[in-house]
This record gives structure tokens, C-alpha cells and sequence, in this order.
């Protein structure tokens, strides 16, 4: 037992005090949100970098000039003659537009110029003149705009959710989809790169031989567990530190925007409240959604998945890098461990999410290979307790096997030298004596 | 006495034996010679020594106990495929092996101090694995190997990787640690090591025994009735029945032969007549190189 606490305490310290581990553990989180703020602010300015455009219309039909709102970014100017030479001849102007005719429900136009439009430019140019089209016909019809206005009535939902003793909470389909989402996201991504940390660490001890010397004073199945142990620490002081980091850079951003953050005993008071059904915008409803949701109880269920998916996978990610002499040769082992990892995800992403309490939902959270991905990206919504209890359960259980087997693997593995084992190979090592 | 008594020592592999009933004692406070070629099992025998894996069959006894994992402690490993953690410095690295081997903090520190200050280290201690000459890495893996004061010290092709200065500094550091009390078993292929410092020797050969004793009984027990005489002037050889002569050469106008005798008297007595002057005359004892070659010719063929 000491031994195993040097050993983890040696894994642990060799890779916190990197300067790649610091500078990761800071960064991210700004890398993160510096990566999504980028994604929001280009979709919300769409036109960004899109130049300005100058084009003339010839209206035979003189129905269209002062009718046509100017688009964003888009210049109509209407001209009684204008022709395909002196769009040639001109630097200022873009393109020229045609108005052919007008035939039923239908508008002809042409464009003619030396660059073709984009996508949104041809969007928008086809607003701007069935916008016109539109109002004619409504006139035609005598209707008025504002009739038409008054046909538009906006239909919310506000979701309120009650438990057994009657409490209700106020719930959110979108944010617990986002929600659910982004953790099985982390526990995908926490188990992956911690379980390559731990392969890694296997094939350095592996291929510098300082595996003979360590075994020789400490039992292998020790020095695996030391390393798991050590790097499962290691993943725990990062998201800690995350965790850490995004409180104060949630502060400090609500400071900046003057948005008044409620806190959570504030919003259960209010969500018990009928008048939280007052509450009107979306953002509203959705800060009170995410506080109205057992944030603790979420996130004592991501950690333990998030141990429990890496003890599960670490110890297979250790037991493969103990019959492999070089990364190089992982590949083969690597897939088989990968493709479930891959799979849940995908599941999680699109049947689970759609359907959170659907048999194929249940039963994928309660497989141990897929349990960790699966059932996280349940917990937002609640699953009932009875089926967490048994996954964790179940999934406890199959660790423990897992890592008798790895520890078999691994003992064998590791003082084996230049030989490319395969599976039949490994099978047989579960069945070595020492 | 014994500090290791190998008992009947077998090891089997899915597709060969690496340890056929070997039995030999280790003497307590004697540097012991453990030789054999490649894949004789020597490295299966150290491991079982060392506890990293069990012996099938047979029992190994260490200071009059049966082994067990409390012996470990009292045990220095230097493998022959060196290894330490490239990225972590040499403090750090001696630290973390030291606690490995139950030694406190303050131990610790002082025994690596004294150690890397006798191998002029001291410079290095803050310096990664990777950034040491090969030299320098051996000689931490030395210091690794030693440093929590074993009984009993296990060292595989300890000489690899250093210069001839370095070597005779491991050399007199392996003579110092016998004469402090340490009980040394020496596997090498250098059999002029060999010679020059183990007292006592066993040879493997195929995962069998072939022969074990002092290095002199070793070599002397292969002796085959080879003698070797430098004369000057001309030998009559018409008159020498008694002997059978194996080479005759003249360097710088000395003569020398091999030969052998044919009677049982091996007597320099039957010269006594020829016109020579002797200069020497000496019998032939094969060297370890030459007895490691002949006890493992098997191999080769």
C-alpha cells in the first residue's frame, strides 16, 4: 500500500509540475471560450468581411424604385440605361440586375457582373423584392399590414418539473440538452486523454527499461495501480482547477456585463414560486432552468463516471501498453477499446438526447462500456435514482474485473521484449503463473 | 556460509526450459562470478532472485531463509538493460528509488549525497536523465543499485557503457562494497573481469549447470596437459619421443613450443639433454575466456 502511494505520488507530481500541464490547465478554459465566442460573434455578424456591393437595376416595369429596402451590405441604384459595356467600364459598380418580368406568381430577374453573389447576397436580393411582391398582393386582397401582424401569436411553453414530495422546479428541455450534452462531451474527452496518459506512461517505463529495476522492489500489479491512481489525480486537480477558474471567470464576466447572477437559493425560492411563471425572456427562463437544476448532485455523478470511465478504460489503456514494445504498435489494441468509447458518444448524441428515458437510453446507461458517456448525458434530465444506483453498481463491478484482467496483461506484458503479441497471445497471459 | 543457495532451481516456458534443476551456493562477503551466454537463463535466474518471478520448481534460500518479499530490501539490482526516467532529474530520480527501497527522508538524502559527491555528481543533481552522457547515466544507475546499503548486490554487465577510468572506478567501488561486508554476484561477459576480480564462479550453459568453484579450481580443472617452453638453440627433436608438440614458432630468435607429454611424468627432465638454453618453461592453464568457450562450444556448433 505504501508503495502504491509513491508511485502515485511520483506519477502525479512528475506530470502536475510540468509547464505544459500549467499552461494547458490555464489555458484551455480561455482557449475554449475564446473558440466558441469567436463561432457566436461570426454567426451573429455574419457579414464580417463581406465588402459592400453597388448594383444598378433596370426596372422596364417601374414597378420596383423606392419600393426596395437596401439589404445590409447591398446598394440598389436604379437606372434608366445602363449596359453591360459600362459595367465594364466601371470600377464602382458591382453587377447590374434585370427585371425581365413579372409572369403570375412569378418574378424573373438577371444578374450580370464579374463576380458571382453569395449565397446570403442572392437571399437577401430575393427578399428585398418578394418583400415588395408581397405587400402588392396583401393590397390586392385589402388586407393591411397590421391584420396580418395580429395573425402571428407566439406560443411558449414554461416546463416546471415536480418531484415526489410535490416541489416544483422550473426545467428546461434546451438547457438540459446542452447540459447533457456537454458533460458526456468532458467524460469522453477526460477519459480519452487520460487514458493515453496512462498508455503513454506504461510504453515510456516499457521501452526504458526501468520497469526490471521497479519490479524487482514492488509488485507490478502495484506499479499499474500507482499510475492509474496518479494519473486519475492529476485529471481531478485539472478539472478542480477548472472548475475554480470558470467561477471567477464567471464572476469577472458578470461584473463586466452588469448581468445580475442569481444564486441558487435565490432561484429555488423563486422557482417555487408561481410568480417565476411571470418571467418572460428566454434567458431568463433558462438561468432559472440551469439553477433550478441539482448542480451538486450532477456534479458528484460526473466525477464519480468520470472515475469510474477511467479506472474502466485507464486499466485497459495500462494493460495495452504493456504488450506493445512502441506506440507505434498500439494501433491494433487501440480499436477495440476506442470503438465503444466512439460509439456511446455517438448514442449519446442522438438517441439519448432525443429520447433521455427511451429503453435504448436506459439499458446503454446501465452497460458499463457505455455507462460513464451514456448516463451523464441522462443526468440533466433526471433519470430515476434506481437506475443510477444500479449503473454505478454494475459499473464498479466490472472495474474491478477489468483491472484483475489489465493486472494480468500488464505483469506479463511488461517484461516482455520483442515480441508482437496478439490477442490469442494475451488471452494466454491472463492464465500465466508468476 | 552462504548468503544464496540456489536448490534445485527449474523454470519451463511455453516453448523451452530456461532453468534445469540448478543448484549452487552464493558465498557470504565474496564477489561470485554468474557466466553463460546469451539465453543460457542467467537473466531467468536473476529474476527469480530478485522475486520479479516465481521458480517452477526448486527453492531458493536467502541468509538461511526461505526467500520472501521482506528480502527484497536487503537486495541492489543493476539490470543489464539499463533504465531511469528520461525527464526527471537525478535527485528526484535517486529520492523516489530510496523510498521504493523503505528508506526514510533523511536517509536518504544524506546516502545520495555522500554517493553522487564520491562520483563527482554533485554538479548533475538537478539535471534530467536525458542531458547525462552515458557514463553519467550508468553511474546514477550504479548509485540506484547500491544506495540503500544491500547485502547482497546484483550486478548484470556492470561495466557496459564506461570508459577504462570509469570502469576501474566501478571496479574498486564493486572491492570496497565486498570489503564493507557486501556479498556481490557478477554476471558479465568480460571474462578478464572475470578473472581479475570474482573469487568464486558457476557457469550455465542450455539452462543446465556445467561447472562451479574458484576461478583457479575452474580454470585449473580444464587444464590438458599443455606446456609451453621459450629456449634458444637448435632441440633435437629425433630425441624426444615422450612428447607430442602442438606448435613451434621463432620470435626474435627465441624459440618457443606447445606440446604435451606422453608419459604420465610431465618432467622437464627429458631437456635436460638437448643443447638449448631455457629461458621458460611453464604449463598451460586455460584462461576463463578459454573455459567459458570450451563448456559452452555446444552453442556454437
Amino acid at each position: 500500500m505504501n508503495n502504491i502511494w509513491i508511485i502515485t505520488s511520483r506519477e502525479y507530481l512528475s506530470r502536475v509540475k510540468k509547464k505544459s500541464f500549467i499552461i494547458m490547465t490555464l489555458l484551455a478554459p480561455l482557449l475554449i471560450a475564446g473558440f466558441y465566442g469567436g463561432i457566436g460573434w461570426m454567426a451573429m455578424n455574419e457579414n464580417v468581411g463581406s465588402t459592400e456591393k453597388t448594383i444598378v437595376v433596370l426596372d422596364p416595369t417601374n414597378s420596383f424604385k423606392h419600393e426596395i429596402e437596401n439589404p445590409e451590405k447591398l446598394n440598389f441604384i436604379f437606372k434608366e440605361d445602363f449596359s453591360v459595356q459600362d459595367l465594364g467600364n466601371s470600377d464602382s459598380i458591382n453587377g447590374l440586375l434585370e427585371v425581365k418580368g413579372i409572369i403570375g406568381n412569378k418574378l424573373e430577374l438577371t444578374y450580370q457582373s464579374r463576380e458571382n453573389l453569395s449565397v446570403s447576397e442572392n437571399d437577401k436580393i430575393q427578399d428585398a423584392f418578394r418583400a415588395k411582391l408581397k405587400r402588392d398582393k396583401l393590397e390586392q386582397l385589402g388586407i393591411s399590414q397590421s391584420s396580418i401582424d395580429s395573425l402571428n401569436s407566439r406560443v411558449s411553453i414554461k416546463e416546471f418539473k415536480i418531484d415526489n414530495d410535490g416541489n416544483i422546479t422550473s426545467s428546461n428541455i434546451g438547457i438540459n440538452t446542452m447540459l447533457g450534452m456537454a458533460l458526456a462531451v468532458l467524460i469522453y474527452f477526460f477519459i480519452f486523454l487520460y487514458g493515453v496518459q496512462v498508455m503513454k506512461g506504461v510504453i515510456e517505463e516499457k521501452t526504458n527499461r526501468i520497469v526490471e529495476l521497479i519490479v524487482s522492489t514492488v509488485k507490478p500489479f502495484q506499479l499499474m495501480m500507482g499510475k492509474v491512481i496518479g494519473i486519475a489525480a492529476v485529471g481531478l486537480t485539472q478539472i478542480g482547477i477548472w472548475v475554480l477558474l470558470s467561477g471567477f471567470l464567471m464572476t469577472i464576466i458578470s461584473l463586466f456585463f452588469g448581468i445580475e447572477m442569481l444564486n441558487t437559493s435565490e432561484m429555488q425560492e423563486l422557482s417555487n414560486n408561481p410568480a417565476v411563471a411571470q418571467m418572460d425572456s428566454f434567458q431568463e427562463q433558462a438561468i432559472a432552468a440551469f439553477f433550478g437544476l441539482p448542480l451538486l448532485k450532477i456534479f458528484g455523478t460526473f466525477l464519480f463516471y468520470f472515475i469510474g470511465g477511467y479506472l474502466l478504460y485507464g486499466g485497459l489503456f495500462a494493460a495495452i501498453g504493456s504488450a506493445v514494445d512502441s506506440e507505434t504498435d498500439t494501433q491494433q489494441f487501440m480499436l477495440p477499446v476506442t470503438l465503444p468509447l466512439v460509439f456511446s458518444m455517438m448514442i449519446a448524441f442522438s438517441v439519448v438526447i432525443n429520447d433521455p428515458n427511451g429503453t435504448l437510453a436506459v439499458w446503454l446507461s446501465l452497460i458499463p462500456i457505455s455507462s460513464p458517456i451514456v448516463m451523464m448525458a441522462r443526468i440533466p434530465f433526471d433519470p430515476d435514482p434506481m437506475q443510477v444506483v444500479l449503473s454505478m453498481t454494475i459499473l464498479v463491478l466490472t472495474i474491478l474485473g477489468t483491472i484483475w484482467l489489465a493486472g494480468k496483461i500488464y505483469r506479463t506484458g511488461i517484461l516482455m521484449y520483442g515480441k508482437k503479441p496478439s490477442y490469442k497471445e494475451l488471452a494466454k497471459w491472463l492464465f500465466y503463473k508468476n | 556460509m552462504s548468503i544464496l543457495q540456489i536448490q534445485e532451481v527449474s523454470k519451463f516456458y511455453a516453448n523451452h526450459t530456461a532453468l534445469d534443476k540448478v543448484s549452487f551456493d552464493v558465498p557470504k562477503g565474496k564477489i561470485f562470478g554468474l557466466l553463460g551466454p546469451n539465453g543460457a537463463g542467467k537473466t531467468s535466474l536473476i529474476r527469480i532472485i530478485n522475486q520479479i518471478t516465481g521458480p517452477d520448481k526448486g527453492q531458493i534460500m536467502f541468509n538461511g531463509e526461505l526467500l520472501n518479499k521482506e528480502h527484497i530490501k536487503s537486495i541492489g539490482y543493476l539490470p543489464e538493460e539499463r533504465g531511469l526516467y528520461k525527464k526527471m532529474n537525478v535527485y528526484d530520480q535517486l529520492i523516489y528509488f530510496a523510498k521504493l527501497r523503505g528508506m526514510s527522508a533523511s536517509d536518504a538524502k544524506i546516502t545520495i549525497n555522500s554517493w553522487l559527491e564520491k562520483f563527482e555528481a554533485t554538479s548533475w543533481k538537478k539535471k534530467k536523465i536525458e542531458e547525462l552522457s552515458k557514463g553519467m547515466q550508468q553511474k546514477i544507475q550504479f548509485i540506484v543499485t547500491v544506495m540503500h546499503n544491500p547485502k547482497f548486490i546484483i550486478l548484470d554487465e556492470p561495466f557496459t557503457g564506461f570508459d577504462p577510468k570509469n570502469t576501474q572506478l566501478i571496479k574498486d567501488e564493486i572491492v570496497r562494497l565486498k570489503n564493507d561486508g557486501a556479498s556481490i554476484m557478477l554476471s558479465t561477459h568480460r571474462m578478464e573481469s572475470v578473472e581479475a576480480i570474482c573469487e568464486e564462479v558457476v557457469l550455465i550453459n542450455e539452462a543446465k549447470l556445467v561447472i562451479q568453484g574458484s576461478v583457479s579450481s575452474v580454470r585449473n580443472s580444464l587444464k590438458d596437459n599443455t606446456y609451453e617452453l621459450k629456449f634458444a638453440g637448435l632441440l633435437d627433436t629425433n630425441n624426444l619421443a615422450n612428447i607430442n608438440i602442438k606448435q613451434q614458432e621463432e620470435i626474435d630468435g627465441i624459440n618457443r613450443l606447445v606440446f604435451s607429454y606422453n608419459d604420465d611424468k610431465h618432467s622437464i627432465q627429458i631437456f635436460n639433454n638437448q643443447p638449448i638454453e631455457i629461458k621458460e618453461y611453464r604449463e598451460i592453464i586455460p584462461s576463463m575466456q578459454d573455459v567459458f568457450l570450451t563448456l559452452t562450444a555446444s552453442n556454437y556448433e
